[in-house]
């Protein structure tokens, strides 16, 4: 029972690691607090049940043509809707609340285009959901899906941003931007970068999320928040920290489920997200100072 | 006081009567229409009485305004309405000293999230305490009270908001709050005792949001978390407040009734529309102004002054 | 200062207070009518426009259509009056829903109103409905205070059942089941904690405690609880043949999706909202025969069969096997009334509650303002949800048990 539960517990977090990663770019290293991101999930999410029941095209070749939309997305969306912002922030508080105005927008626009598209009904296919037995416990080869690629995904941008010149970049840019350009590093660049980055990680996790879950067009928000939430807790811009937030957070909820009531998984989730911003104020692999 | 204060008071008393008596000259959708504008400027006003000068950007609206509704709906038949009215304020009270110590010491959007995720817990905490205990999840509110009463008793709220608002920016803890938006530090140093100042702060402005909801709640007869926990209603204070400007007096009134109409209007006539033209509307309007919401509030501010 | 400033502010903003100001105004002047106004306010959008998208709004659509292209809405003398559409979308607030019937009444000043989705949306207007003299057929309202609700609003009409009804026919199926030694006497529960799930699996707790079945696990998830593993597996553990979820779409998906992962095989597989979607059998195929839920349709009925069809053509999606039919015949039943007593509000309420109506369900009356000629439990066979109990109406057919297990698709 116990393995069970771990294991379950696991898979679940990797779908929050999954999707809260892309977020964790956007937000640490190009300072955009994008309410719009899981709106950019679900537009994937959609995206790959038309190419699947309208032109029957594998997700998973869907996961192929979505990644690189997400990115010219993301990259669209930062040169013509944030860079104007951003070159005019005073501070990074203005920034934060005319982003939070401006993606708060785009939210709605791109909640409206999916309305008019596709309606406000559920949407869901089914695909890869078929067993995979580990340690005797079945799992849906979709949801380890998402967890394989959370947990791929993860290693290689933690890789790239500790090992690599490319990496140290970014990093230098969400530590301080102003001292990033005294260094020569081409801030602009770099942010743009990095949220075309989550955006593609964003349609890859609504992509995979597409395959096992019901959405509709309204759903965008609920992703958001609990990316938000995962983000937090694991440190703004720390993809390392995002990954194991989200896993905690699957634990938890699988946890308080098989062990306690499933009534109060979500409750959980907020208190056990509440108890570490209080207890760890910058999230739990955050800086201790902003 | 001089003349222009004494004109200033007059004209605000003559306004708030002539909207007191607004039901008598508008028919029911357009109390209905008041009823939703008293709302927002008091929500708005209140949010900002708070986030205006701590720049603590809070989404807890909700929360509060959720615990506002859901003890009119659990009290309304046991108590009094007056009553039922003060305990939902004492409620509202308590889980705002209690969130108030808790909290106050995250900055910047750890806060924002923190009272996101304190929004939702108390939804989950709601629901599972309705369906474990209660055994029900839906609750009645029969209440006697017409549109005009929730409507009279929203506008006396707001009045009230304001007047509030207007003194505590006139006081020493206005101006001690002031200074503690500008810089913590600094505050701390002129003695300035932090924590208190922003707790106080916190409390009031929740206990009217509070009460904002508690008195709306009797409009919807029957009331879930859905209903009453609808973050949407978090975020459009927020939107109001910040566009208006949440460090004036007037700023999120200057907010809420044009948002407010402009939501209504495109409701109204782009039914299937709506959410995208309001969508490019909102980044239009961080653009357009380019010098930020709230420099064109200011500006506004000068030029309606001026008149 | 407050009215002068809200004034300037919309000028400056070029929002066009006017064309506000002539909404108002330019209400239908009532005589010589060329239409008859329709209005309805219902969740376009926001978390109930997945529920609305499916039950409530084709049929809006495919009824004003079908009337339309009639030449109308007939009155008693014979004429003919083509509808017109007042339609708003109260974004899933209940603030906005209640506003939005007041514009309808008193700004559109239409002459009838539909309703909006849901209990609490339809619990949210009946005063209004009540207080502006319009009938309220609420449909997609489940709720067993509808008897209450009817004396306090005259007017209202609720049309699909209680909880209670629900739970007494599953619990009737149950028996039957068990009497036969298909199953055994336990059953494990689960239920959404929201309106829905709360209403059902109260009144299923005394029903299977009446009918002697034992409730092995009877346990309640928040909306959006994505994974179900922890649940199944609970539930597989207690040895119930039988599984019930009271459960909304995604977590009916959800839930048909992990099982066959889990090869979770009750005897038994009831589930909630979303059983009944067209999509469900897409996604499932064979998969679904055999599963149980609420409503559920008489696959001989040729007027049913015909409505579907044309819901399909003229939306280009079918419509469920629940709320859609029903929706469509509350529409078919105000029209009749409109037919028969015009355009008295007073008159036309008078009639629906009194009156014997042809619709898609075939002749249908309501009794004491409800409709209790209803599909309480249906299940999947043949690519169709048909209609299982009550056992007794005409058209039921036979309840197939055990479920076969999953097969690998």
């Amino acid at each position: 029972m116990i393995v069970t539960a771990i294991l379950a517990g696991l898979v679940l977090g990797g779908t929050y690691a999954l999707i809260a990663m892309g977020l964790t770019l956007q937000y640490g290293i190009a300072r955009i607090m994008n309410l719009a991101y899981g709106d950019m999930i679900i537009t994937a999410a959609f995206l790959a049940f038309a190419l699947y029941s309208g032109a029957g095209i594998n997700p998973l070749i869907g996961l192929a043509i979505a990644a690189p939309a997400g990115f010219i997305l993301g990259y669209a969306v930062y040169a013509l809707m944030m860079h104007p912002l951003v070159a005019r922030a005073k501070d990074r508080v203005s920034l934060e609340t005319d982003s939070i105005l401006a993606t708060f927008g785009l939210l709605f626009v791109i909640q409206g285009v999916l309305f008019v598209i596709f309606g406000g009904n559920y949407t869901s296919y089914s695909y890869l959901n078929v067993p995979v037995t580990i340690l005797g416990t079945n799992i849906a080869a979709n949801r380890l899906l998402a967890f394989v690629l959370a947990v791929v995904i993860g290693g290689l941008l933690y890789l790239a941003l500790t090992r690599t010149r490319w990496g140290t970049a970014l990093r230098a840019v969400a530590v301080s931007p102003s001292s990033a350009a005294l260094v020569g590093i081409d801030v602009d660049r770099q942010a743009r970068f990095a949220f075309a980055l989550g955006g593609a990680l964003a349609a890859c996790g609504g992509v995979v999320i597409s395959m096992y879950q019901t959405f509709t067009a309204a759903s965008g928000v609920v992703f958001t928040m609990k990316a938000l939430i995962v983000v937090i807790m694991g440190g703004v811009g720390n993809v390392l920290g995002a990954l194991s937030a989200g896993l905690i957070l699957g634990l938890v909820e699988t946890f308080v489920a098989t062990y306690l009531d499933p009534g109060l998984t979500l409750a959980a989730t907020y208190l056990i997200f509440l108890v570490i911003l209080l207890w760890r104020p910058s999230g739990l692999f955050g800086r201790s100072a902003r | 006081m001089n003349a222009k204060a004494i004109a200033a008071w007059g004209i605000a008393a003559a306004v708030l009567v002539a909207l007191a008596f607004a039901p008598s000259y508008l028919g029911p959708y357009g109390i209905g229409l008041m009823i939703g504008i008293a709302g927002y400027v008091t929500l708005a006003t209140a949010w900002a009485l708070f986030s205006g000068p701590t720049r603590y950007v809070s989404l807890a609206t909700v929360a509060f305004f959720g615990i506002g509704a859901y003890t009119v709906a659990v009290l309304s038949e046991s108590l009094p309405y007056p009553l039922v009215l003060l305990a939902a304020a004492a409620i509202g009270l308590v889980v705002a000293l209690v969130v108030g110590l808790s909290t106050l010491r995250l900055a910047g959007v750890y806060f924002v999230i923190f009272t996101f995720g304190l929004a939702e817990l108390i939804r989950q905490l709601v629901t599972w305490y309705e369906v474990n205990v209660t055994g029900t999840l839906g609750r009645y509110i029969f209440l006697d009270l017409g549109p005009e009463d929730i409507y009279w008793q929203l506008l006396a709220l707001a009045a009230v908001t304001l007047l509030l608002a207007w003194w505590i920016g006139r006081s020493r803890i206005g101006l001690a709050l002031k200074v503690i938006g500008d810089d913590e530090v600094v505050a701390a140093h002129c003695g300035i005792d932090i924590a208190r100042v922003k707790l106080a702060l916190f409390a009031l402005s929740a206990v009217i949001i509070t009460l904002v909801g508690a008195i709306q709640a009797p409009r919807w007869t029957y009331v879930e978390p859905a209903i009453v926990f609808n973050p949407t209603i978090s975020f459009l204070t927020l939107i109001m407040a910040l566009l208006g400007g949440a460090n004036r007096l007037w700023g999120p009134l200057l907010g809420a009734v044009p948002l407010f109409l402009l939501f209504e209007w495109l409701s109204a006539n782009f039914p299937n529309h709506y959410s995208i033209i309001l969508g490019l509307l909102f980044i239009a309007i961080v653009f357009v102004l380019p010098k930020g919401v709230l420099a064109f509030t200011e500006k506004l501010w000068k030029r309606g002054r001026a008149r | 200062m407050t009215l002068f400033k809200r004034r300037h502010v919309l000028q400056t903003l070029g929002l066009g207070l006017a064309t506000l100001a002539a909404c108002g105004l330019t209400v239908a002047s009532a005589e010589d009518r060329k239409s008859v106004r329709i209005g309805y306010a219902v969740s376009k959008t926001g978390p109930n426009a997945g529920g609305a998208g499916i039950t409530t709004i084709p049929n809006y659509v495919l009824w004003v259509k079908d009337v339309n292209d009639a030449g109308g809405l007939e009155l008693p003398d014979g004429s003919k009056l083509p509808i017109e559409v007042v339609e708003y979308d109260d974004r899933s607030s209940a603030e906005e829903v209640v506003r939005a019937v007041e514009r309808l009444a008193t700004q559109d000043k239409v002459d009838f109103m539909l309703v909006p989705w849901g209990t609490g949306f339809n619990l949210a207007v009946a005063p209004l409905f009540d207080r502006f003299g319009y009938p309220q057929l609420a449909v997609s309202a489940v709720t067993d205070k509808a008897p209450e609700f009817v004396k306090r609003w005259k007017k209202s009409f609720w049309l699909l059942g209680g909880g209670h009804d629900y739970a007494r026919a599953l619990a009737a199926v149950l028996v039957e089941a068990n009497k036969a030694g298909t199953i055994n006497n336990k059953v494990a529960m689960i239920s959404i904690a929201d309106g829905f799930g709360i209403d059902l699996v109260t009144a299923a707790r005394p029903a299977f405690k009446e009918a002697g079945l034992e409730v092995a696990y009877d346990k309640t998830y928040p909306i959006g609880t994505s994974d179900f593993t922890p649940l199944i597996n609970e539930a597989k553990a207690s040895g119930a043949d039988t599984f019930v979820a009271f459960s909304y779409p995604p977590d009916t998906f959800a839930l048909t999706q992990q099982s066959q992962v889990t090869a979770f095989n009750p005897k038994v597989l009831y589930l909630g909202v979303g059983t009944g979607f067209p999509v469900y059998f897409k996604n499932n195929g064979e998969n679904a025969t055999g599963i149980m839920s609420l409503g559920g349709i008489d696959p001989n009925n040729q007027e049913n069969a015909a409505y579907r069809k044309r819901h399909e053509e003229v939306t280009g999606q079918g419509p469920d096997y629940w709320g859609s039919v029903i929706t469509y015949a509350s529409l078919q039943m105000l029209q009749e009334a409109i037919k028969r007593k015009g355009l008295d509000r007073e008159a036309v309420s008078e009639e629906l509650s009194t009156g014997t109506f042809n619709t898609v369900l075939g002749e249908t009356k309501l009794e004491d303002n409800q409709l209790r000629q209803l599909w309480w439990t249906g299940q999947w066979q043949n690519g169709q949800f048909v209609g299982v109990a009550p056992a007794n109406r005409p058209g039921a057919s036979k309840v197939v048990l055990p479920r076969q297990p999953w097969k690998a698709q």
